[in-house]
């Protein structure tokens, strides 16, 4: 391993210290804003815990950075379909989440079955399938079945958004 | 009302029609979810939360129990015919299992599993029906102090023995504290942790956490780091045993499942340690030591039965005190809670109908896996071929469905990938997912109880050690604290003692120490000194 390399991935991680750290302190800045009166029924109060999880997560980060620069390391997660020889392939993750993020914008506005169509033929698509119509079709037929399994089964409306009156 | 009786009546109620379907429902989900990769009975439990607040909770527990026990028959049939376990647990399983499978006996291999699996859920499950009744006559008696120490020391335990580094542990069940803590304060009603955002001052729903760190997290990890070379799925027939593997393979289900149930109940859960266990008593007793590492079917058949046993033990504590130590369970509470059951000792009073219910279901549920696992084997094997586009996608496509049909609101979409996010972190840095989990559910109980017991001795902390188990509990929690340090000095002075050679080999040495040597040596490998420089719970 070059020292680059090896610099390079103690920087990611000591990223995730300073996330403990940061989240530390915001638990601490928020508890610190709590204003109350000391009563007699609740003597611990409603700050005493957040301040001990602020401590904890602000320990954490100090421990775990002392951890990564001395060389320690987190093992990355295995699985079946893991294959941890190659770095993370942003080239998968990054369209996968936009997918995601599409259905975000338009679920309320333009309805389940054409968010969550956009969001299950995107995904597949960003996760490598090359079968664009076949997928299209089964996006829009798992977008419709949920819909309407949704409705009549549970009694829960998704949002029909633009084909409203349509559905 | 007796055991008997009540269990009676519970098979009553689970062998209604509509009952009996959910049964079935949870047993074919959970075997499915088993078998798939990149899913698992807690992350399904969590789905299927919104869709089932329209049932009879009784209904929605028995489908939970089938899934709970389903996944862990899944499960064996994933480690034998790919060599890639799933789920921790059963990673023993696959290193006997998939020679197995190798050599030609993955059909000996899937029956010595699933029978196994069977003979331990059923005694699991009777141990289960026997014991919980006597934990709740003694939990009834307990206080608030009491209360805090128990529920202090399953978060400690699963954080500091569970997991390959303590400090990513503790790391872990921190941000699960810190996300149990955002919303109304339950006592005096101010908002903690809501930046001014009204969405957020009902606090996280736990189906959100659970689904976006389980199933979000979880497909944008697979999705970064995705196997584009096929897995060599070893095809399969229907299983069965001959004579020869039915006489190994008894004395080992029976071991399996009483090292399994102890275990899982201790509050430190987990199936991780009795299967290992398991593993290494077997070695040493079989009488064909040389076919270890080459496809022993003693290898499988313990650590699965000690497996299933352990999945029964953990039921315990989870139906008589309310604490659960494993993700499952964790969920499953989270599901009373959301159907305004009060989980805790006081369940088996208040709801005996549904606890005995749901106890019978899981004798029913084991019976039925039985049945569609041995003919079903190869059907269930397909399974494993799944384009994985269409798996992952349609894990997130799931889990944005469930989580978006708690509220109808997008915001919890928001949250839904910020904390998928997390989860994608979390595995990439090696931060366990548990502790986490653990503390978004357990953490708002554990304040409410600290906050009781201090309230009951006016502001006067010794109220917290007021009670003589709390005591107890206080003094294994130090122990399982200090252990690190403990082991170190041990190992000086028997390196001392014997210059000749003190590294625990797991092969060679007493069971116990086995078990000890494990835990450490995983710590070890984390790097570092992770494991050592805590103490900061």
């Amino acid at each position: 391993m070059s020292s680059l390399t090896t610099g390079l991935k103690g920087r990611a991680e000591l990223g995730v210290a300073l996330l403990l750290g940061a989240a530390g302190a915001l638990v601490l800045w928020d508890a610190i804003g709590l204003v109350t009166p000391y009563s007699k029924s609740d003597p611990v109060g409603p700050k005493t815990v957040p301040y001990i999880v602020g401590a904890l997560l602000i320990i954490c980060a100090v421990l775990l950075a002392i951890n990564v620069l001395r060389g320690g390391k987190g093992e990355a997660e295995g699985g079946e379909d893991v294959e941890l020889g190659h770095p993370a392939d942003w080239k998968t993750v990054l369209p996968l989440a936009g997918a995601f993020v599409l259905n975000i914008l338009l679920i309320d506005w333009a309805g389940w079955v054409i968010s969550g169509t956009v969001l299950f033929w995107g995904s597949v698509l960003a996760l490598g399938s090359r079968h664009y119509v076949r997928d299209g079709i089964i996006s829009v037929a798992l977008s419709l079945l949920t819909f309407y399994g949704f409705y009549l089964g549970l009694g829960i409306a998704l949002p029909a958004g633009l084909l409203e009156g349509v559905l | 009302m007796d055991v008997w009786s009540s269990l009676m009546d519970g098979f009553a109620t689970a062998l209604t029609p509509m009952n009996f379907l959910y049964a079935v429902i949870g047993v074919i989900l959970g075997t499915a979810v088993g078998v798939l990769p990149g899913l698992g009975p807690a992350m399904t439990v969590a789905l299927l939360l919104p869709v089932t607040y329209a049932l009879e909770p009784t209904s929605a527990f028995i489908m939970f129990a089938g899934i709970y026990y389903g996944g862990m028959y899944g499960g064996s049939t994933t480690s034998i015919l790919l060599n890639t376990p799933g789920e921790s647990s059963s990673v023993v399983t696959a290193i006997e299992g998939n020679k197995m499978a190798k050599a030609g006996r993955a059909a000996q291999a899937l029956a010595t599993a699933a029978i196994g699996s069977f003979v331990a859920g059923t005694i699991g499950t009777t141990l289960l029906a026997v014991c919980a009744p006597i934990v709740v006559k003694f939990a009834v008696s307990l206080g608030s102090p009491s209360y805090f120490a128990i529920m202090m020391l399953a978060l400690l335990a699963v954080t500091a023995v569970l997991g390959s580094s303590r400090l990513r542990g503790f790391a872990s069940l921190g941000l699960g504290l810190a996300i149990g803590l955002v919303g109304l304060d339950s006592v005096t009603g101010q908002r903690r942790l809501t930046f001014g955002q009204p969405l957020l001052s009902d606090g996280l729903d736990i189906v959100v956490v659970a689904v976006a760190i389980f199933a979000v997290g979880e497909a944008l990890w697979v999705a970064a780091h995705l196997r584009r070379t096929p897995l060599h799925i070893i095809p399969v027939g229907r299983p069965w045993m001959g004579k020869q593997d039915w006489k190994r393979s008894w004395k080992p289900w029976l071991r399996g499942t009483a090292f399994g149930f102890p275990f899982g109940a201790l509050p430190a859960g987990g199936a991780e340690i009795p299967t290992f266990l398991s593993y290494v008593t077997e070695k040493r007793l079989s009488k064909h030591p040389e076919e270890f590492g080459k496809g022993a079917i003693e290898g499988v058949a313990g650590p699965e039965a000690a497996n299933n046993a352990a999945a029964a033990g953990t039921l315990t504590p989870m139906l008589a005190l309310g604490l659960p130590t494993n993700a499952t369970a964790a969920v499953m509470l989270a599901a009373f809670t959301s159907y305004g059951i009060q989980p805790g000792p006081q369940l088996f009073t208040s709801e005996g109908p549904l606890v005995w219910a749901l106890i019978a279901s899981l004798f029913i549920g084991n019976l039925l896996l039985l049945i569609i696992n041995l003919p079903l084997a190869p059907v269930w094997a397909k399974l494993l071929q799944l384009p994985r586009p269409y798996l992952y996608a349609g894990i997130l496509f799931f889990a944005t469905l469930g989580a978006y049909s708690v509220n109808l609101q997008a915001f919890d979409l928001v949250i839904l990938l910020v904390l998928g996010a997390l989860g994608f972190m979390m595995r990439r840095f090696g931060l366990p997912v548990l502790p986490l989990i653990l503390g978004v559910i357990l953490g708002p109980r554990l304040e409410g109880q600290l906050r009781k017991t201090l309230q009951l001795s006016a502001g006067d902390p010794a109220g917290l050690w007021s009670e003589p188990i709390a005591v107890v509990i206080y003094i294994i929690i130090g122990i399982i604290l200090l252990w690190p340090l403990l082991f170190k000095l041990f190992r000086r002075n028997r390196a001392a003692a014997a210059p000749a050679g003190p590294q625990l080999k797991s092969g060679s040495s007493a069971p116990n120490e086995a078990g000890g040597s494990v835990s450490h040596a995983s710590h070890r490998a984390s790097g570092g000194d992770g494991g050592d420089g805590d103490g900061d719970g």
